[in-house]
């Protein structure tokens, strides 16, 4: 436990010391807020959608999520690089505390990031329809966030190259994030795209938050609960497979 | 077969790797003794690396049998790693952390406790002349100081072997001199084996009690300082290891560093 513990106060410390990575990992949810919300706010309104905020703002803190945690599996590339990961490697601690501690890690300051997300959300019109149903958002959130971080270290595990990290994750996370139902309500789509999006463990996290945050979540709250937990350890399994046959 | 008497603490038998049918090391025997300072010479690519991963539980042999403190680090890896302190070849510092912290951080890893902890922190960071700057983030120190903040860091939990791949690499010979002082004074007063590895002749000369030289994977010679230039003829070590090695140039693998500017293989093959 010890092992886990140190291991996921790293990342929070390095998080904390990196000003500019906070702010700079911002950016990009406040310009999807802002020129999405902003933008296409009066079409949604005009076609009976209601207020396009509200319904953006959860996409987007899952989107937050989704990126901060997918690329935390660089730093696993990072340490490699940088031997930091031969230090670890060589402690006497079994490869799957390890990666339970860099997830978790990752994980918490996915959370973080889209915690500060959700504040600016407020800030540009988001109305949560009940406040006192954060803790439960921040149980979904924590789910969407285990998964993710689970998924880049996995993937680190099996490639060498940064660039090629980057590539990777930009490939699978695009579809994620575009056939979740962060941007666009999926109902009205083709046939063959809600199906990709029923299979799509980021459109039961995007529909938890904007059921929690919003109202009542259209697939449920257990079948999102159900799907994010089962995805989540299914990955995290593949993950400390992969971590334990890692060798540097 | 290596001596195996109570005081070996190193035993390796017919070790061998193998890389996609390229032999890396092939079938090595040598042994430690107890508490004794031993140089692993040879020339760039010889498998002096890959060993030391082997020993340390980063690679898993091909074939032939390692015991560490007693221990198999096939069928007990954690009591293996509990023996030992590594200072690797390439930096392994987390430099956002500062010195303390990757201090402790190794502390925690290795379950030292936390008053015991602390206490050899400061006595280590001490002994290396680090205590003064125990505060400052290490992406701040010199190469140097980052040396022996490894070296402290690989003894906080008491091993009885340091592993240290080429530890004076790119150092001044001021700082070189002063890393090997150190490394002699824990070697006296804890008693530590260490098992090195340099490219510099004239400091394992110097150092080393016994010094094995292999070279396109196999162990050449083993022996004393003077018993290896007795064997060769040779005034100096430095003529030895030339005379037995050859002066051709070998080629030398990129480091951690330098693959993050060359672009190798696009995947890694899991479990090599």
């Amino acid at each position: 436990m010890k092992a886990i513990y140190i291991l996921w106060f790293r990342q929070i410390k390095r998080y904390s010391r990196s000003k500019a990575r906070i702010i700079g990992s911002l950016g990009q949810p406040l310009l999807f807020l802002v020129a999405l919300g902003f933008g296409f706010g009066p079409i949604y309104t005009k076609a009976g959608g209601g207020n396009y905020i509200q319904f953006l703002a959860p996409g987007i803190i899952a989107m937050s999520i989704l990126f901060t945690a997918t690329f935390a599996g660089i730093e696993v590339l990072w340490d490699r690089q940088f031997g930091f990961l031969k230090e670890i490697l060589v402690a006497p601690v079994s490869r799957v505390e390890i990666m339970i501690g860099r997830t978790l890690g990752g994980a918490t300051v996915a959370v973080v990031q889209g915690v500060i997300v959700f504040c600016l959300s407020l800030i540009i019109g988001f109305h949560p329809t009940n406040l006192t149903l954060l803790p439960l958002a921040l149980l979904y959130m924590g789910l969407i966030a285990i998964m993710f971080t689970a998924l880049g270290t996995a993937i680190a595990c099996v490639i060498e190259d940064m660039q090629g990290f980057q590539l990777i994750i930009n490939f699978l996370i695009m579809p994620t994030f575009f056939l979740s139902g962060a941007l666009f309500p999926m109902e009205s789509l083709p046939k063959a795209v809600r199906f990709i999006a029923a299979i799509n463990p980021l459109a039961y996290g995007v529909d938890a938050l904007r059921g929690i945050l919003v109202h009542g979540a259209h697939l449920g709250l257990i079948t999102d609960f159900t799907v994010l937990t089962s995805a989540a350890v299914a990955i995290m399994v593949l993950g400390s497979y992969l971590f334990s046959r890692m060798q540097v | 077969m290596p001596d195996a008497d109570s005081s070996t603490i190193i035993s390796v038998t017919d070790l061998t790797k193998t890389f996609d049918g390229i032999t890396a090391v092939d079938h090595i025997t040598f042994s430690v003794k107890a508490g004794e300072i031993f140089a692993f010479l040879g020339p760039n690519g010889a498998g002096k690396s890959t060993t030391i991963k082997m020993l340390t539980t980063l690679l898993h042999p091909t074939g032939g049998t390692i015991s560490m403190g007693g221990h198999d680090p096939a069928d007990s890896p954690h009591k293996v790693r509990r023996t030992f302190g590594i200072v690797f070849q390439d930096p392994s510092l987390d430099e956002e952390l500062t010195a303390y912290e990757n201090m402790e951080y190794h502390g925690i890893l290795y379950n030292v406790q936390k008053d015991k902890r602390r206490q050899r922190t400061k006595e280590l960071l001490t002994i290396v002349e680090l205590w003064d700057r125990r505060d400052d983030l290490v992406k701040n120190f010199s190469g140097g100081m980052k040396r022996r903040l490894e070296i402290a860091r690989g003894l906080l939990h008491h091993p009885s072997i340091l592993f240290l791949d080429e530890p004076t690499l790119g150092l001044d010979p001021q700082t070189r001199n002063l890393i090997w002082n150190y490394i002699r004074e824990l070697n006296k007063s804890e008693g530590v084996t260490v098992f090195f590895t340099t490219h510099y002749m004239e400091e394992a000369e110097r150092v080393a009690e016994r010094i094995a030289i292999i070279d396109q994977g196999k162990i050449v010679i083993q022996g004393t300082p003077d018993e290896l230039k007795s064997r060769t003829k040779s005034a100096s070590l430095e003529d030895a290891f030339i005379g037995l090695t050859g002066r051709n140039i070998r080629t030398e693998e990129p480091s951690s560093l330098d693959r993050l500017r060359v672009r190798r293989k696009f995947f890694r093959k899991p479990g090599r």
